[in-house]
């Protein structure tokens, strides 16, 4: 059981007044969150430290413009918070933050993390043409129902950590049937129920983890299993995955919006991998034809071999990705491999050392001789 | 090509503090041992990122062997214990990848010991032998994509 404040709004209002009450009172410096930008519908995170600005604020807004991880870790990347700052963030983009964190490329200190139990977000394409407000309706419904939600992205209907790990308040979302109706911010700390004292609503004790979470999960479980299917990643081999990074256009976007890859200067980036004009001959004599550029597939599977351990599953690689590679769901399925030898959740505990930062004298005696 | 024509080429990673001066050991010691072999120094087998195999591999080497100091024996203390946890990663993604796992091998030489260089060293190349000519990756025929 945990205490929950209750307010009599709607879900997104309850956590607008929770934001503004944060701000009024000084208990926060700043809020970090999703804002309008434009009439259409367009968000992107903003830093808001005047109350009246919170009026443009759309915190549950089901759209992740960029993994909130890597912009907090670019925020506190060279000094931590001086004064504390509520960030409401989804579960995956928490747990981006905490695997950044654990690279030093961040600090958690005066962070006040406010999630939810992560219904998914629509896919970026979706952001320009004012698509998803149309869709918002069906979108609440289908939360209160606890279903899995159409036309979210894959990733996100296969998402099975929509629970924040380490959130100190956490907005229930997920089959709550009166979301319109009434906000139930859980408190998981006890920063979170002192910096609440003294706010308009009642406090109740109640689980988070309902019946409708526990189906949804199992849900989402099926979704992952078919959406690994789909694209046969269990056999798709090394010829199926030359054909699909085949189609690179080489733009590195996923490499960008990959929370993990925090590398500012990339190995593939450099002109280490440009091919000398003797390669090319040396090749086209053995091949008697070659790719150009060179090393599109050799990227692909080398950020693989280098994030697989950390992939939160955000989805980003995939919502960018000009040419339609399903980069995420490669990414979940290797991800998942590698984390298993190691029973490791990238992002779930901030004290659990990254598996290649520990080790055990005597483990993996099966990969050597 | 027959298995018994093929002559694998295998790239070696060796560390400088234990597995080099175990190579060194053999050759002074005049041990013989297929020469299928191109070695690089490396500093540490902790300096192996696992892109230089993968990239071995693509650039046409049939087999890849990292060779370190043994447990407990590193230079720099662990080493040789994280190049095995990132080794255990590489090995799962290559599986995934569909590349067997035995061309990718991984052992530990001391600078003491140049007969298990040699022995290592025959044992992998008859290995990589058996599994043929790396095809997947770069070789084959009028691929264009690599």
């Amino acid at each position: 059981m945990s205490s929950v404040l209750k307010l009599s709004r709607s879900a997104e209002e309850g956590l607008r007044e929770l934001l503004k009450f944060l701000l009024e009172k000084k208990r926060v410096k700043a809020v970090f969150t999703l804002c309008k930008i434009k009439k259409n519908g367009t968000v992107s995170y903003s830093l808001i430290t005047d109350a009246d600005m919170l009026k443009d604020a759309l915190p549950l807004f089901p759209l992740m413009p960029q993994n909130a991880g890597k912009l907090l870790s670019r925020l506190t990347l060279k000094e931590h918070l001086a004064e504390p700052i509520a960030a409401v963030v989804r579960p995956c983009e928490l747990r981006a933050f905490i695997e950044l964190v654990k690279r030093e490329q961040g600090s958690l200190e005066n962070f006040i993390f406010i999630s939810t139990t992560c219904p998914g977000t629509y896919p970026l394409e979706m952001s320009v043409n004012g698509d998803i407000s149309k869709k918002l309706p069906e979108y609440e419904e289908d939360v209160k129902k606890g279903n899995v939600i159409s036309d979210t992205r894959p990733i996100c209907k296969a998402c099975e950590h929509f629970m924040p790990y380490s959130a100190d308040m956490t907005v229930a979302l997920i089959g709550e049937k009166d979301i319109d109706k009434n906000c139930e911010i859980f408190l998981n700390t006890e920063k979170a129920e002192k910096l609440i004292e003294g706010m308009d609503g009642e406090l109740v004790e109640r689980e988070l983890e309902t019946e409708e979470v526990k189906n949804l999960r199992s849900k989402r479980q099926e979704e992952k299993r078919k959406l690994f299917e789909e694209i046969n990643v269990e056999g798709l081999g090394l010829s199926g995955l030359v054909e699909t990074f085949g189609r690179c256009i080489g733009c590195h976007g996923c490499s960008r919006v990959c929370p993990i890859c925090y590398c500012v200067l990339c190995d593939f980036d450099s002109r280490d991998y440009e091919n000398e004009p003797s390669t090319y001959e040396s090749e086209l004599k053995k091949r008697g034809g070659v790719r150009v550029p060179p090393n599109t597939v050799l990227y692909h599977l080398g950020r693989l071999t280098h994030v697989s351990v950390s992939c939160v599953g955000c989805g980003m690689c995939t919502d960018v990705c000009p040419a339609d590679i399903p980069l995420s769901t490669i990414f979940l399925k290797v991800g998942e491999e590698v984390q298993k030898i190691f029973n490791y959740i990238p992002g779930k505990d901030v004290e659990e050392a990254i598996p290649l930062n520990k080790f055990e004298k005597d483990e993996f005696t099966e990969v050597e001789d | 090509m027959k298995t018994k024509d093929f002559e694998p080429k295998i790239m070696t990673f060796l560390c400088n503090w234990c597995s080099y001066a175990g190579a060194d050991l053999a050759g002074v010691s005049r041990l013989q041992y297929p020469t299928n072999t191109r070695v690089i120094r490396v500093p540490c087998s902790g300096r192996i990122d696992p892109l230089f195999i993968l990239k071995c591999l693509q650039d046409g080497y049939d087999g890849v062997l990292i060779s370190g100091c043994h447990p407990g024996d590193c230079h720099y203390i662990s080493g040789n214990y994280v190049a095995r946890r990132r080794f255990a990663i590489l090995k799962t993604a290559l599986e995934f990848m569909g590349i067997e796992p035995g061309r990718v091998q991984f052992s530990w030489v001391s600078a003491g010991e140049g007969e298990k260089f040699s022995q290592v060293i025959s044992k992998v190349t008859e290995a990589v032998k058996v599994l043929g000519p790396m095809r997947k990756l770069v070789k084959a025929a009028n691929s264009l994509v690599g």
